[in-house]
């Protein structure tokens, strides 16, 4: 490994692991019926079983358990036939029932790994565990001076836990093993990966160590990190203020800290002392998981392409270069825009519009490719009609334009506005006749070697057919009536 | 006549309101004259007479209609006040719960209800079914409808389903729902001479019960005889989709093999029960329960259930364990009473200490402690493990016989002062012969023989294997009938 920061004595070495929690895409709670969508009026979506109240009991959601064992499967993961739940008893005001109902002692997803590409090239990180357990719900602090506020709308949703094995070595290997991460689980479908609406949610462990030093240093837990672009500026800080305490001759102990991203520092949540003792045990309300081989193996045939291997396809296959293929496999929405485009056209020049024109609207536009007015069928046509010389490629910039504002296919923007290319040879000889007889003193010059002038006789015969003449056909003809 | 209908069993009034003879509004009423002249033996906590009458008088059209009607059709019956009833107070007798109206019914009420019963009210308990007296019950200890030597009403009818008990030996119900945890059903049915049965773990739904111990807490019938307890079983028993360690088997007839000889059964005697807590007076009753047996044709088997002497201690610590994690939710911030702080944790602390009751308390803090960091491997996994020692002990001691006999509880029933005069440790020992069969998780059920010496009732148990209740039924009816057992405590004689 190559990254390493300078301190003011020494060399040092990151060692990062990331816990990330990702809610599960399901309709409903992982041990209630209740609705398990986003962005519901507070506490309606809660049941009795949410709330705790007396002699509810959870009964697991196979649709969980199906959705654990696909991200398993994404992870090049075991997936482990037993499995079992465990409480996990602390208080708080949002975990009505006093406990969280999680995975300690037998996940249902053990070793896996990630595979990471970086400026340093592609490494495989290891997945320690996936773990289901049930989120808790929402305090709400700043609507009251005296108060707290409660939303149990997402307790009881299911959540993933995955953690990774402490394998990464710098902010950018962190990122990407986030970002890669996400586009597996949406890929799958399992968790839509929105860290901004909280439905993937990162805590970061760092610790540092000098450069060649083979053991662990005490790390610290740097809690709810939300974004990539957070994880990365966390270990960065984060890092940086271990090695000034290092090097000023201090330690400290295992902590848990706070990213704030406003005043870029993590600061202290609680130390080791103040450690909760969650008193896991087995919990006697539910029975473990036990899945057969042939169960999991049907979920195994029916996973769709993963971008690790989408993206291989496209290198090996459509002939994109490893970039851009990495670009249009980071998420499923690009990928299906790119393959439904793609249809009956040359993927290559397909890509280049995706990324060139499209991307560049779009983020001018500041809109998602699933909102973008030109429809993948629509792009594909438009690359089409380069292909057969309907028009110019410089006209279907035109007809992008066009195609943006009103959304309508290429080709009706083409009949409509009258952009067809001219393939009429007898027309266009009669129209570059026509330039030649009005400029002589040019057509002298060039018969005389000044060669360069036919490009300006090719300009003017696209000024005077509004561009519509096919451009290798003008010099083509241009050739043979100067040769005449 | 009103006497009488408070005697009856509830095959018998079935018989009785089918012929119609009686009414269900007779027999309701009946029963709550009763409870209002009993009412000093507390064995209520909260009575439902409008509600009881209108749905007596609806029981009856149904019948004189010919509509459709259930098994149970027009019997009063008490529920213990751990079953959630939709929008009836439901306190667990506790004070953090004493303001609770579920808006929710559980399971195996609402299975009752199907089947036509008649809710009587809801029957004290210990608090949270935590003790074996009704005495840690916030709504005050219920009396045994047996007296004591001075014909005071002086003695606890055991627990912690003591309400159930005494409201079916006084006749103010006729049958009950109890749970049992680890004795809760069988413990108060010796107490006050009648049966009751802790099903098989796994055979009624617990949704809707306030769970005590997760792994342990089992719903079963309390009544006047063992065809009425087979008969309420028959309607609560089943799967549910709302309790994950409900077992999806069929639930049979339990009437189907009463009366039915005993020939070629074997009876296994626990040579390990015979131990230095067996009262003589209790002895006696169960050599003579061995005699019916034996004169019933049943082969008795000396066994033996090596790991007995484990049960108590490993049984107060899984059900602590679980008990501590399970009362969390009584915090305060939802349907609680709550009794406010200056911070979250304060609020949890008044409320917690205002709202639970000393032995709650007692056993929140045991099972905090086993579980805690450093204690859980030499505690809970360790009981765990002797768990599944005691579980082996039945299924190795099945192998042999069909069936176990053994006493319910070590004494008869003890008075308020000798239970206050004990050690909370010390009352514990009350569970000696109830825990093993709870931890199992086998079928138990407890049935009055005949008196001690004192004039008070003593219970015998028969154990069965996983979902074989019906050998246990069996073998109980045998034991009914050789018995003859003259239910009849002294305020019921009057």
């Amino acid at each position: 490994m190559t990254y390493t920061i300078q301190g003011k004595t020494d060399k040092w070495e990151l060692v990062i692991g990331l816990e990330v929690h990702c809610q599960i895409i399901s309709q409903s709670k992982v041990f209630s019926p209740s609705s398990a969508v986003f962005g519901a009026e507070q506490n309606t979506h809660v049941s009795f079983i949410d709330a705790a109240f007396p002699g509810m009991l959870p009964v697991v959601n196979e649709k969980c358990i199906e959705q654990c064992v696909k991200t398993g499967l994404g992870l090049n993961a075991v997936i482990n036939k037993y499995s079992r739940f465990d409480r996990k008893n602390y208080f708080y005001a949002d975990l009505p029932q006093g406990y969280q109902i999680s995975q300690l002692y037998h996940p249902i997803v053990g070793e896996g790994y990630i595979e990471v590409t970086t400026s340093e090239g592609t490494r495989k990180i290891g997945v320690e565990r996936l773990h289901l357990e049930q989120d808790a719900g929402k305090s709400i602090h700043d609507m009251s001076p005296t108060k707290s506020f409660i939303d149990l709308n997402r307790c009881g949703v299911g959540l993933m836990e995955i953690v990774s094995k402490p394998d990464m070595h710098s902010p950018e290997e962190a990122g990407e093993y986030l970002r890669q991460l996400r586009a597996i689980v949406r890929a799958l479908g399992t968790c839509d990966g929105n860290m901004d609406e909280g439905s993937m949610r990162c805590d970061v462990n760092i610790s540092v160590r000098k450069a060649g030093e083979t053991t662990l240093r005490p790390r610290v837990e740097v809690k709810n990190v939300n974004s990539v672009r957070f994880v990365m500026q966390a270990i960065e800080i984060e890092a940086q203020r271990q090695i000034e305490l290092y090097e000023s001759g201090q330690s400290f102990d295992q902590e848990t800290r706070l990213f704030d991203s406003v005043n870029m520092e993590t600061r202290l949540m609680r130390s080791k002392e103040n450690a909760n003792d969650y008193r896991y045990f087995p919990d006697p309300d539910l029975l473990p998981v036990v899945l057969t081989d042939e169960y999991i193996e049907n979920i195994r045939q029916n996973l769709p392409e993963l971008p690790e291997a989408k993206k291989k396809r496209y290198i090996e296959q459509l002939g994109l270069t490893p970039y851009d293929a990495g670009i249009l496999t980071a998420d499923t929405e690009t990928s299906r825009y790119f393959e439904t485009a793609i249809i009956g056209q040359d993927a290559k020049k397909v890509a280049n519009w995706v990324m060139g024109d499209l991307f560049a609207y779009l983020n001018k536009s500041n809109q998602t490719i699933t909102e973008s007015p030109i429809s993948a069928e629509n792009l594909g046509e438009l690359v089409g009609l380069i292909a057969d010389s309907t028009i110019s490629g410089k006209i279907a910039k035109e007809v992008f334009e066009i195609m943006a504002e009103t959304g309508k296919k290429p080709s009706v923007i083409v009949e409509e506005k009258g952009l067809k290319q001219v393939s009429d040879t007898g027309a266009i000889e009669a129209l570059i006749a026509d330039i030649l007889a009005q400029n002589a003193d040019k057509v002298a010059e060039i018969k005389a070697g000044k060669d360069k002038l036919k490009g300006w006789f090719v300009g003017q015969i696209m000024k005077a057919s509004q561009g519509k003449v096919n451009p290798a056909l003008a010099n083509q003809l241009l050739d043979k009536k100067l040769a005449e | 006549m009103v006497s009488q209908l408070t005697d009856l069993t509830i095959s018998q009034a079935l018989d009785l309101l089918d012929k119609k003879e009686i009414s269900s509004v007779e027999l309701t009423q009946a029963h709550l004259t009763e409870m209002d002249r009993a009412r000093f033996l507390n064995a209520y906590i909260t009575e439902t007479p409008e509600l009881a009458l209108q749905q007596a008088a609806e029981s009856d059209k149904k019948r004189a209609t010919g509509e459709k009607i259930g098994r149970l059709e027009g019997i009063p019956i008490a529920n213990k006040d751990l079953y959630c009833t939709k929008g009836i107070r439901t306190t667990a007798a506790s004070k953090i719960l004493s303001h609770f109206v579920p808006p929710y019914e559980s399971t195996v009420t609402q299975n009752l209800k199907n089947a036509g019963t008649i809710m009587l009210g809801k029957v004290n308990t210990d608090q949270f079914a935590m003790g074996g007296s009704t005495m840690t019950s916030y709504f005050g200890v219920t009396k045994n409808p047996w007296a004591d030597e001075n014909g005071e009403y002086n003695l606890v009818p055991g627990g912690s389903s003591g309400g159930s008990a005494a409201a079916v030996a006084a006749g103010l119900c006729m049958g009950a729902t109890g749970s049992d945890t680890g004795g809760s059903i069988r413990q108060p049915a010796s107490f006050c001479g009648i049966t009751g049965i802790k099903p098989t773990y796994g055979r009624c739904s617990r949704y809707g019960i306030v769970a005590f111990a997760s792994s342990l807490d089992q719903a079963g019938p309390m009544a006047r005889s063992v065809k009425d307890c087979a008969l309420m079983l028959n309607e609560m028993a089943g799967f549910d989709v709302h309790d994950s360690t409900v077992a999806d088997f069929p639930v049979p007839d339990f009437t189907q093999a009463l009366h039915t000889d005993l020939k070629g059964k074997k009876i296994g005697v626990p040579k390990e029960y015979r131990s230095k807590d067996l009262n003589p007076a209790v002895a006696a009753v169960w050599d003579k329960g061995i005699e019916y047996l034996k004169n019933a044709g049943a082969e008795i088997v000396e066994i033996s259930l090596p790991h007995t002497k484990y049960a108590l201690p490993v049984y107060y610590i899984i059900a602590c364990a679980e008990a501590s994690s399970n009362l969390s939710r009584y915090d305060g911030v939802r349907y609680t009473t709550r009794v406010d702080g200056k911070s979250l944790d304060e609020m949890y602390e008044n409320t917690r200490t205002d709202g639970f009751g000393p032995e709650v308390i007692r056993r929140i803090l045991l099972g905090t402690f086993v579980l805690s960091a450093g204690f859980y491997d030499a505690y809970y996994i360790r009981a765990q493990r002797v768990r599944r020692l005691i579980y082996n002990d039945f299924i190795e001691a099945f192998k042999t016989v069909d069936a176990i006999v053994a006493p319910a509880a070590p004494t008869t029933a003890l008075s308020y002062e000798a239970m206050k005069n004990m050690k909370p440790v010390d009352t514990y020992l009350g569970d000696v012969f109830t825990t093993p069969s709870s931890l199992a998780g086998v079928p138990s059920l407890a049935l009055p023989i005949g008196l001690a010496e004192n004039g008070l009732p003593v219970g015998l148990q028969v154990i069965g294997k996983h979902f074989d209740e019906n050998t246990v039924f069996q073998v109980a009816q045998i034991l009914e009938d050789e018995a003859q057992f003259v239910k009849t405590p002294h305020y019921v004689k009057g």
